[in-house]
């Protein structure tokens, strides 16, 4: 039993230290999703695509793994830019053109690495160089390497929620907000409604690109198939934000609840795996959860509207 | 001022869906008029307005406003000159944003946006004031959300926000039609206090003759994608509900007015 909670305890401990390296990711989805309104599939191909340049860079190329994160998250903001060309350019609709760059990210990332996944052996990682610098005293603690891991969460996500806050306050960014509001609005106030929606699109995929960089880092490997489900976890982690802290508040703490929505997510998904449900499973998990989330209030709404009825009569 | 000759605009050409919309319009305004348009369903009152938007491209003809050829330049970059107020009070504001987010939106029309605040301590001292001016005490909701407003009070709020930053036109399509009518008239006086004031120049749809009749110094009715009457000054001012039914049966040669004109 003792070492069963002892396991539990690990578990949540990694689940937190995910979760927040995730959460850079879910707050790319939020600014796609929830801001801009814009469902975008790029991110799947998007955050594999980050994996794969910053673990190819470290691995290969021998760079310097904190700069492979830099080119990572360039890399996110390239697949953003097309899918947001094709959408405003092409008049692709917006589903089919994040589902186009996704699908074509795919072979992209086999070309990049070269084969299906590349593990970080034998080179330093961001983990391996940060515990490189610590003193012998703290890196004798049990499990540093996920300590490190949620130091790096905690310093990436308040950076980046530091960051989205400013941007979002700028004319710029009021204009992207407005423009996930109402385009007419926008373009009627002089706004290019075009422009705003690229900007968004190469913000958000930048953050997940980021974060596919991040997560590779930390886990030790790239795999081509690691950004599969990426949007939905995205979802998850806003959704259960959302439930968790409503929807009234302001934006910085909006965004502090997609991260803390995003290591929730991850803490259930810890439990349940504990509880004797398999891997394997999560997924149907996870779109199961996004579902209910999704069409809660939606019932709700039908609830109230009928009682509302009902109270005419 | 405003010199629109001989726009064309078709829309869904070679389908069975083919509609004409503007067939040859011509219309000249001078500084500050203020003019009512009229007509019926399809009459092209609204697309008018819409291609001096550049919400759609015209097909030929010009657009020349205060000397500039607008006809082919993209929406956003005409809206430097233009303020325009839609039919549906939720198009011209965005409801998750507050009243004086929308209000920094609209006060940066026509400027380059950078990476500077959003909406500056100055600015929304400005706003106080300017929104004291439509007295529907929304001056003490500055951070409220725009979603919680009324449609009147949206039309309002856009309506200050098309003419924060000085419009060479201002273009008001049906902007009260969704309203209920203590509201409409309310909006329209205040449309007409904002016009005056702020010398204006507006173009004004409407389905009310005796809004058309009463607001502006000109009156416009249009039927088939052209102007077929055009009346302003003294003559304008003697101008009957009746009056305009006659024109408007014998344009369109015994068709009569739809059923909203016959009611206003």
């Amino acid at each position: 039993m003792s070492i069963n909670i002892v396991s539990i305890i690990l578990a949540i401990q990694g689940a937190i230290s995910q979760g927040l390296i995730w959460g850079v990711m879910a707050l790319g989805v939020y600014i796609t999703f929830k801001i801009l309104n814009y469902a975008d599939m790029t991110c799947d191909g998007s955050f594999a695509f980050g994996g794969a340049v910053s673990a190819t860079l470290t691995v290969v190329f021998g760079w310097n793994p904190f700069l492979s994160l830099i080119i990572a998250t360039l890399s996110g903001m390239a697949a953003g830019a097309v899918t947001g060309l094709l959408h405003t350019k092409c008049k692709i609709p917006a589903i089919l053109s994040g589902i186009l760059t996704m699908i074509s990210l795919f072979s992209i990332n086999l070309r990049v690495m070269g084969k299906a996944n590349t593990p970080l052996l034998g080179v330093d990682t961001i983990i391996t160089k940060i515990i490189n610098i610590l003193p012998e005293s703290i890196t004798s603690i049990y499990n540093i390497n996920a300590w490190v891991t949620m130091f790096v969460g905690i310093v990436f996500t308040i950076a980046t929620i530091g960051i989205l806050y400013w941007f979002f306050g700028t004319e710029i960014g009021s204009t992207i907000r407005a423009t996930g509001n109402n385009e007419d609005m926008v373009r009627a106030l002089g706004g290019n409604t075009d422009v705003m929606k690229i900007l968004g699109l190469v913000i958000g995929n930048g953050l997940v690109g980021l974060s596919g960089g991040l997560v590779a880092q930390t886990q030790g490997y790239a795999d081509v198939g690691m950004g599969t489900g990426t949007i939905v976890i995205g979802l998850a982690s806003i959704v259960i934000g959302e439930a968790l802290f409503g929807r009234r508040f302001s934006f910085a703490y909006k965004l502090m609840s997609v991260v803390i929505g995003s290591v929730l997510y991850r803490i259930i998904i810890a439990v349940v795996l504990q509880l004797g449900l398999k891997t394997d499973d999560m997924k149907l998990l996870t779109g199961v959860l996004v579902t209910v989330a999704l069409s809660v209030p939606e019932f709700n709404r039908q609830r109230a509207m009928k009682k509302k009825m009902r109270s005419y009569n | 001022m405003l010199s629109i000759s001989n726009v064309y605009k078709t829309f869904n050409p070679g389908t069975i869906n083919e509609k004409r919309a503007l067939n040859g319009m011509n219309l000249e305004l001078r500084p500050t008029d203020f003019v009512t348009i009229i007509g019926g369903n399809g009459a092209g009152k609204s697309t008018i307005l819409n291609m001096i938007a550049g919400v759609y491209p015209i097909d030929s003809g010009s657009i020349v406003l205060d000397g500039i050829d607008i006809s082919t330049k993209p929406e956003h970059e005409r809206a430097k000159f233009l303020g325009r107020v839609f039919q549906d009070p939720m198009r011209g504001t965005a409801a998750d944003m507050e009243i004086e987010e929308n209000l920094a939106l609209a006060y940066r029309r026509g400027r380059k946006r950078g990476l500077s605040w959003g909406i500056t301590k100055a600015e929304k001292h400005n706003y106080v004031e300017a929104l004291q001016t439509l007295d529907l005490g929304l001056e003490t909701r500055l951070t409220s959300k725009v979603g919680l407003l009324s449609g009147g009070q949206r039309q309002a709020l856009t309506l200050l926000m098309a003419t924060l930053q000085k419009p060479k036109l201002l273009l008001l399509d049906e902007h009260t039609a969704a309203l209920d009518p203590k509201t409409a008239s309310k909006v329209l006086e205040l449309t007409e206090k904002i016009i005056n004031e702020n010398q204006l120049t507006a173009l004004m749809v409407t389905h009310n003759m005796k809004d058309a009749i009463r607001l502006g110094n000109r009156l416009i009715m249009m039927h088939e994608g052209r102007i077929i009457y055009d009346i302003s000054g003294e003559e304008k001012k003697n101008l009957h509900v009746k009056d305009l039914l006659e024109k408007f049966e014998m344009a369109s040669g015994g068709e009569f007015a739809n059923d909203r004109m016959m009611l206003a």
